[in-house]
């Protein structure tokens, strides 16, 4: 267990450098001076040469990539260019947002498909099980900014019942929670729907395995049979894909807190990208691809730990 | 207590929290979010609209028509020659940090913005400014090395914030300055607050507390901000289909004015087809304003035939020099032997030039252009288009005032135009003290712009505002890019 998870932590970080070398690259060959983007139309050129300089834009590429990253392993992030503060501070300020954006979609999407997948695979084939597939099937073509805009056009500016977005701070808690709820929404239905399908087939596919008839034939309660013999097993590809949607959701919040103007780290990429903010995208670009690999990493951990087998052949 | 019943209480105290409504607050919805909050280190507009004459002032103002007003300076001379001007400082002003200002700090400012490494980025009205001396507390002299007629006017920009020595250095983050608001707090992504600052000489009781401004990126969110009143104003909306649904709700005033952006098919002169006056006169005729605005705006905008302000008291109306004749055009492109060729026209994300790249690719096919549409992100127009003219032909609106001037930039400027005449003649606009002379070199200047056909001119940007019922003392138009907030009231 310890080589394997030593194996997995050094590919994380090989992953992570890469990723860094490959954003630091693009953002670098993309069009567009950072200095010209901060001081626009009117600017003279004597004003933009003196900003490159100001922001270390004429040093070469590979003494910015090897400071930054130096950096980097001690936790400093560098100045953003156009916010003018660390990034460090910058991001600890959003990421709350984010976490708790991605943390209560997660907790949605998985009560949700637990709850519906395992009701469908005990009424297979019956009227329940046949509509909850329907209705995921529609949740899957459902697009999350577009549910978002219908649920702020109906729950908040029709009903008036929570807000139709921004964030009020974590000052009052309730109105935080309020503020999240609709984004939460819009942000788990896809995912929930899907896992819906996955909970209800991978259920079905061990219930109809020997083991579990030989379990009823021993006569074994229903609830002992589900426990002890179909949930371990029906859990795998279930993780799997959790592990997936973790990732999803996370990078998901992009496109949802820019619909409902949430201030997280989805909406600070969107702004960093366009303002050639360097240090701030090549932060934020790492700090997603690290939950993507995390996620992966603690999908395997899980593996291992369900199942024994498993533990073998990934050391 | 089941699950059911608790989930559904807890679901209704969620929903009837209290919502704190107060009438000395005005919450305003904006597009852009600043990213710094000094306008003397960046040229976002959204950094000049909240904080330049509200937390800042400069040494003076400028009204909502466009006059120049006293600010930080209450009364100034300029001599007969056009080149010394003496400002007398208003007495009693304090920063919002409690130090005094006096002209040490306008020294200081002025000195800051003109030295070799400063990033201003309005570097260049700071150009013909010669020195800056103070013989007292009170008093600031400041010599131009020749005449500038938009001096005063320049200086009332948010470039020329008046800012202290001890603060400059973190204004970026922490605004200090002498205006009537202090900066109060910024959740960055979210909103920014200010708050009224009695210490100022024009505060009065009726002044609104607490401004909150709410950055509303996407427009379907703020029509739905508005919708559930939790945005009292958004004065710049970017989605102009949304209007008639405020103007048939009682709760809101619809508000049209109109901006300082001219928005403009910027054709590249400097390379071909565009070389060609026959090519660019073709692409005048081909195009029909009305229906630009009509398909981009819904109608909110006045076609411009030049580069000018319809507002602006010395405009001329050009708009017949190239009536819209597809026929005419099409002559012009066969006598020019360009007939067919292939151009492409890199839009940028506003809506506006999204809005009106297509139709007019449209009416440019319909005249034997071949137009290809790409959409490009700002970054990309900054460093691609603008910077390196890598283009045939862009959608873009320059908001600033007074710059016929873009037209005397030389061929490095993204017009790649050069024309002797028309830099002699800005030469001579931008030097000329006499008000009735400068209004008939104003309109020359528009003319040769016109005839020249140097770009396709679309229409004067209109200010789209959505104000609550009740709120008054807002700008209607935007003469320029800051607008005060000390005049908006509650109806009471």
């Amino acid at each position: 267990m310890t080589l394997f998870l030593l194996r997995r932590c050094a590919t994380l970080l090989g992953t992570l450098l890469l990723v860094s070398l490959v954003v630091f690259a693009v953002m670098n060959v993309l069009p567009g001076d950072p200095a010209l983007v901060i001081l626009g139309l009117d600017a003279t050129p004597e004003a933009v040469a003196a900003l490159r300089e100001e922001l270390g834009l004429n040093d070469p590429l590979i003494l910015r990539y090897l400071s930054w990253i130096g950096g980097a392993v001690w936790g400093d992030f560098g100045v953003s260019f156009s916010f003018d503060l660390p990034v460090s501070v910058l991001i600890a300020e959003r990421l709350p947002i984010t976490l708790a954006l991605a943390g209560m979609a997660t907790v949605l999407t998985v009560s949700v498909a637990l709850a519906l997948g395992l009701f469908a695979a005990s009424r297979h084939g019956r009227p329940g099980d046949w509509g909850i597939m329907v209705l995921s099937q529609l949740g899957i073509a459902i697009p999350a900014f577009w549910l978002g805009m219908l649920l702020i056009l109906l729950v908040a500016v029709q009903w008036r019942l929570l807000p139709p977005g921004g964030f009020p701070g974590w000052s009052d808690p309730v109105q935080a929670i309020r503020a999240l709820i609709l984004p939460t929404v819009a942000l788990a239905l896809v995912q929930s729907a899907i896992l819906t399908r996955v909970v209800r087939s991978s259920v079905l596919e061990v219930m109809r395995l020997d083991f579990a008839r030989t379990a009823r034939a021993k006569g074994l309660s229903r609830a002992a049979i589900f426990r002890r013999h179909i949930l371990p097993n029906a859990l795998v590809p279930i993780i799997t894909i959790v592990g997936m949607q973790v990732a999803n959701l996370v990078t998901g919040t992009i496109v949802i807190e820019n619909v409902f103007s949430l201030p997280g780290l989805g909406r600070l990429v969107f702004q960093a990208i366009s303002n050639r903010d360097l240090y701030m995208v090549q932060a934020l670009v790492l700090l997603f691809a690290a939950v993507v690999v995390i996620a992966n990493f603690l999908v395997d951990v899980a593996y291992a730990l369900i199942d024994p087998r498993l533990q073998e052949r990934l050391s | 207590m089941n699950m059911t019943t608790s989930a559904l209480a807890l679901c209704a105290a969620l929903a009837l929290a209290p919502a704190v409504l107060a009438q000395e607050t005005v919450t305003i919805g904006m597009q852009q979010e600043p990213t710094v909050l000094d306008p003397t280190v960046d040229a976002t507009a959204s950094i000049d609209g909240i904080t330049a004459h509200n937390i800042y002032e400069s040494l003076t103002t400028v009204s909502e028509s466009g006059e120049i007003l006293p600010a930080l300076a209450e009364s100034w001379e300029v001599s007969e020659d056009g080149l010394t001007y003496t400002f007398n400082l208003v007495e009693g002003a304090l920063f919002h940090d409690g130090s005094t200002f006096d002209a040490d700090d306008v020294k200081f400012t002025f000195d800051r913005a003109m030295a070799e490494d400063s990033v201003n980025p309005s570097k260049g009205i700071f150009e013909p400014i010669a020195s800056v001396e103070t013989p007292d507390a009170g008093t600031v002299v400041i010599t131009l090395s020749q005449p500038d007629a938009f001096f005063l006017f320049n200086i009332a920009q948010g470039d020329a914030s008046i800012v202290a020595p001890e603060t400059a250095e973190t204004n970026t983050t922490n605004p200090v300055g002498t205006g009537p608001y202090r900066f109060d707090s910024w959740t960055r992504g979210d909103r920014l607050t200010l708050v009224a600052n009695p210490e100022h000489r024009d505060y009065s009781d009726a002044v609104i507390d607490t401004v909150t401004i709410r950055f509303v990126a996407d427009p379907a969110a703020a029509v739905a901000a508005l919708m559930a009143e939790d945005i009292d104003a958004f004065p710049g909306m970017p989605a102009p289909e949304v209007l008639e649904q405020f103007k048939a709700d009682p709760r809101y005033d619809v508000v049209v004015g109109t901006t300082e952006g001219e928005v403009i098919l910027a054709l590249n002169n400097s390379r071909p087809p565009f070389d060609d006056i026959r090519v660019r006169r073709a692409v005048n005729h081909a195009l029909d304003r009305e229906a630009i605005i009509h398909g981009a705006y819904f109608g909110y905008g006045e076609p411009i035939g030049s580069f000018f302000p319809p507002h602006h008291r010395s405009h001329v109306d050009l708009t017949d020099m190239y009536p819209h004749d597809p026929a005419a055009a099409r002559a012009l492109l066969e006598e020019a032997g360009a007939v067919g060729t292939e151009v492409t026209l890199r839009l940028p994300h506003f809506p506006y030039a999204k809005r009106s790249g297509e139709i007019i690719q449209a009416q440019l096919e319909a005249t034997g252009f071949e137009v290809s549409i790409e959409n490009v992100e700002w970054a990309f127009w900054i460093g691609e288009i603008y910077s390196k003219l890598n283009y045939d032909m862009t959608v873009i609106a320059h908001t600033s005032p007074n710059d016929l001037g873009n037209f005397a930039r030389g061929p490095e400027y993204f017009y790649g135009y050069d024309n002797a005449e028309f830099n002699a003649l800005w030469e001579a606009i931008r030097t000329e003290p006499d008000p009735e002379r400068l209004d008939a070199l104003l309109k020359d200047g528009q003319r040769f712009v016109a005839e020249q056909a140097v770009h396709g001119f679309l229409f004067q940007l209109p200010k789209l505002g959505v104000y609550r019922t009740g709120l008054s003392g807002y700008w209607q138009s935007s003469p320029v890019l800051f607008s005060p907030l000390n005049e908006l009231r509650w109806e009471s």
